[in-house]
């Protein structure tokens, strides 16, 4: 998928593998209670420079692939039960724990939403930096110093050469989640995952991390993975994006297109129960009912007991992902009435 | 725009202050956090009053100040014209019933081991006079219609219930003993976006058909626009703008409004570049040891001298249309909006230059 009129990076030459790709994932959950689909049949790639924004609410399964891509998945209880991952062509799933652990940081790295529980507490945050340096470079303590501090200086943390010995709960929220981006970064991996990386925080903190990450991203050519639920983040930085409902993928288009043009009606509800300046003392678009749950998926589209275009079809067969315009693809059945605007 | 009611609440120069201490058996104070340093603000009968700002800035603690689960350092707080904090007795009772808060997280706030018929129940246990007993279930089963859910569903417990929906038992508590004032402490935050929209739905259809009033204190600035007749901003303790929603919107002075409001990203992605973002450095000082003068002066592009010796008074200003706390307050557009012409602006903001602000952390 290249998307080179959303002004992403120059297309990739023909037969290259994208630089992540996955495909068809299905990852479940067994718990006493029973099985929770978590996420069925998920697939999306990501080339350099790019940036995927992966769009859902709670439950949706986009923390879930993340997971599954990083191999952090608690297992058990969470299987992957089929599909692939392929870095660079070369299929994760396959490999040994070994070798696996060896991309981990080195060209793929994640950071997350809380960064206070993420870090450790009773290690300073120049030593959880060094780590990096440390067990995946075999560097000495006060090299790996000198590298924290280095990296500390680049994601911007004021004073670093006296903080740099400080513990996590010494820095405020944002400041925190620039010593997270600093480890990830360190080992300058070619893809990053972001999840919900500024939910926690304040908006004006928010401007300043995803400035930040956007500056990286550009320095390095890192292909960014963006998990969030905030569309106005995703409108700004994202050049695609992958819509997840009851995990699976809705909707995948440039970034453009999915505003101007959803295909899909979750996609539609988002965007208009958006509050808008014009919509001021109306009542706003909501979209009904609640997510379902992932034990209990309904049978056809999942999306069908909340949806204002289902009709018997709906019910029965799971749509396929019907191609709308270019790289782009909508799983509904009417997709084409949606594109229109004749909601009913 | 704001309805010309009476004023239910008058807030005058409220202040908090949370003292810090040091020693164990002789605790010396050693200072304080400044929550709440001299808010004053005006809720009109059946307005909404957005209150937004950081967290840090004392908007939760303006929330427990006014439902009297906090009692203020100085100030008063009257509601129809009686001071809340020295009322006794039966008419503190009285007041309390007027005034019932939503709070944040519906899964916290709910108790697991109570039914919804309990939960919603329980302000009648409190204040019998509302209800007389043998009527309180029919009167819960009724509260449960009015916000969306199903009558049948008393004898449930709250983790039967999604977020959205608990969200609806706590409002349904709140209205129990039909308040005129219901102060909203980020009530829909803790909920996904597709179930955020119906919420707001229900509160902007109660306040209609119930008359009441809202303090809406959220930090999504959008959600605050739609549902706000007046917006305050607050910002280290203090109202740093207050004015109609349009006021706010289309021709914020302050410059920690106009900052605020342009790092809300617009769902929009033609936007991306044609707004001016204004990226504030640094953190929010702490409370305990706010700046002096101004206390947004750290962080502001425009701050000169006088910031930090003179505190600008929140008051009308020459050539701005409603109160701000700006030495130095211009009216500019940052977002889009349906009325800019109303205040003749079309100027670009300033952009703030990296070489004016003041690092954090570096307070003379």
């Amino acid at each position: 998928m290249t998307l080179t009129e959303t002004g992403s990076p120059a297309a990739v030459p023909a037969g290259t593998p994208p630089l992540l790709e996955v495909d068809n994932l299905h990852v479940e959950f067994r718990t006493r209670e029973g099985v929770a689909k978590a996420v069925n049949g998920v697939s999306y790639a990501i080339n350099a420079g790019e940036t995927l924004a992966v769009l859902g609410e709670s439950g949706s399964g986009k923390s879930v692939t993340a997971q599954a891509i990083m191999g952090i998945l608690d297992t058990p209880p969470g299987f992957v039960t089929k599909g692939s991952i392929r870095y660079q062509g070369d299929d994760l799933l396959q490999m040994p724990e070994g070798v696996r652990r060896t991309y981990r940081g080195e060209h793929l790295a994640m950071i997350f939403q809380d960064a206070l529980s993420s870090l450790n507490p009773v290690f300073s945050v120049g030593y959880q930096i060094a780590e990096m340096f440390r067990v995946h470079r075999g560097m000495s303590r006060s090299d790996g110093m000198k590298k924290a501090l280095e990296l500390m200086e680049l994601v911007n943390i004021p004073a670093a050469r006296e903080r740099v010995k400080d513990y996590p709960h010494q820095f405020s929220g944002g400041m925190r989640q620039r010593i997270m981006i600093a480890m990830a970064i360190a080992l300058d991996p070619e893809v990053l995952i972001a999840d919900e990386p500024t939910t926690a925080l304040d908006v004006t903190v928010q401007a300043q991390i995803m400035a930040l990450l956007k500056e990286l991203q550009r320095e390095r050519d890192m292909g960014l993975i963006l998990i969030t639920h905030d569309l106005g983040v995703v409108a700004d930085v994202a050049d695609k994006i992958a819509v997840m409902y009851a995990g699976r993928i809705v909707e995948r288009a440039p970034v453009y297109d999915i505003y101007a043009r959803p295909a899909h009606p979750y996609t539609e509800g988002l965007l208009a129960s958006i509050p808008r300046v014009d919509m001021k003392g109306q009542e706003l678009f909501a979209i009904k009912g609640i997510p379902p749950s992932l034990m209990r998926i309904p049978p056809g589209c999942p999306f069908n007991p909340r949806c204002g275009y289902a009709r018997d079809i709906c019910r029965e067969q799971d749509p396929p992902n019907y191609p709308v315009g270019d790289a782009h693809d909508s799983a509904c059945h009417f997709w084409e009435e949606v594109v229109d605007g004749t909601r009913r | 725009m704001a309805p010309a009611g009476e004023a239910v609440l008058e807030v005058r120069d409220l202040v908090k202050h949370f003292p810090l201490t040091q020693g164990i058996v002789l605790q010396r104070q050693i200072g304080a956090v400044k929550a709440v340093d001299g808010v004053s603000l005006d809720l009109h009968k059946g307005e909404t009053l957005g209150v937004v700002g950081e967290s840090g800035c004392g908007k939760s603690t303006l929330a427990k100040l006014l439902m009297v689960l906090e009692r203020p350092t100085a100030g008063q707080v009257k509601f129809n014209g009686e001071d809340i904090y020295s009322l006794k007795g039966k008419a503190f009772k009285a007041m309390r019933r007027n005034i019932q808060i939503v709070f944040q997280d519906p899964y916290s706030s709910l108790n697991p081991r109570m039914t919804v018929g309990d939960i919603v129940g329980e302000p009648f246990d409190i204040h019998p006079e509302v209800a007389p007993r043998r009527d309180r279930r029919r009167k819960v089963q009724e509260l449960l219609e009015v916000v969306g859910l199903s009558p049948e569903h008393i004898n449930r417990y709250p983790h039967q219930f999604s977020g959205g929906q608990r969200q609806r038992i706590g409002i349904a508590r709140g209205l129990a003993l039909r308040p005129d004032v219901i102060i909203c402490d980020e009530p829909v935050s803790a909920l996904d976006v597709s179930v955020q929209a119906q919420v707001i739905n229900l509160f902007e259809n109660l306040q209609s058909e119930f008359n009441l009033s809202y303090i809406f204190i959220a930090h999504d600035l959008s959600i605050v626009r739609h549902i706000s007749d007046r917006v305050a901003v607050m910002y280290l303790g203090k109202i740093v703008e207050i004015g109609d929603e349009s006021q706010i919107y289309g021709a914020p002075s302050h410059p920690y409004t106009q900052a605020l409001l342009s790092a809300v990203p617009i769902p929009d992605p033609t936007q991306r570049d044609r707004k001016t973002q204004i990226v504030l450095q640094g953190d929010v000082p702490s409370p305990a040891n706010p700046p002096s003068g101004c206390r947004f002066r750290t962080r502001c592009w425009k701050a000169q001298d006088i910031c930090a010796t003179e505190e600008p008074l929140l008051t009308i200003r020459p050539g701005i249309s409603h109160p701000s706390a700006c030495h130095f307050a211009e009216q500019a557009q940052i977002v889009e909006t349906h009325d800019a012409e109303e205040f003749g602006l079309n100027q670009p903001v300033p952009t703030p230059d990296d070489d004016d602000l003041v690092e954090p952390g570096t307070l003379p």
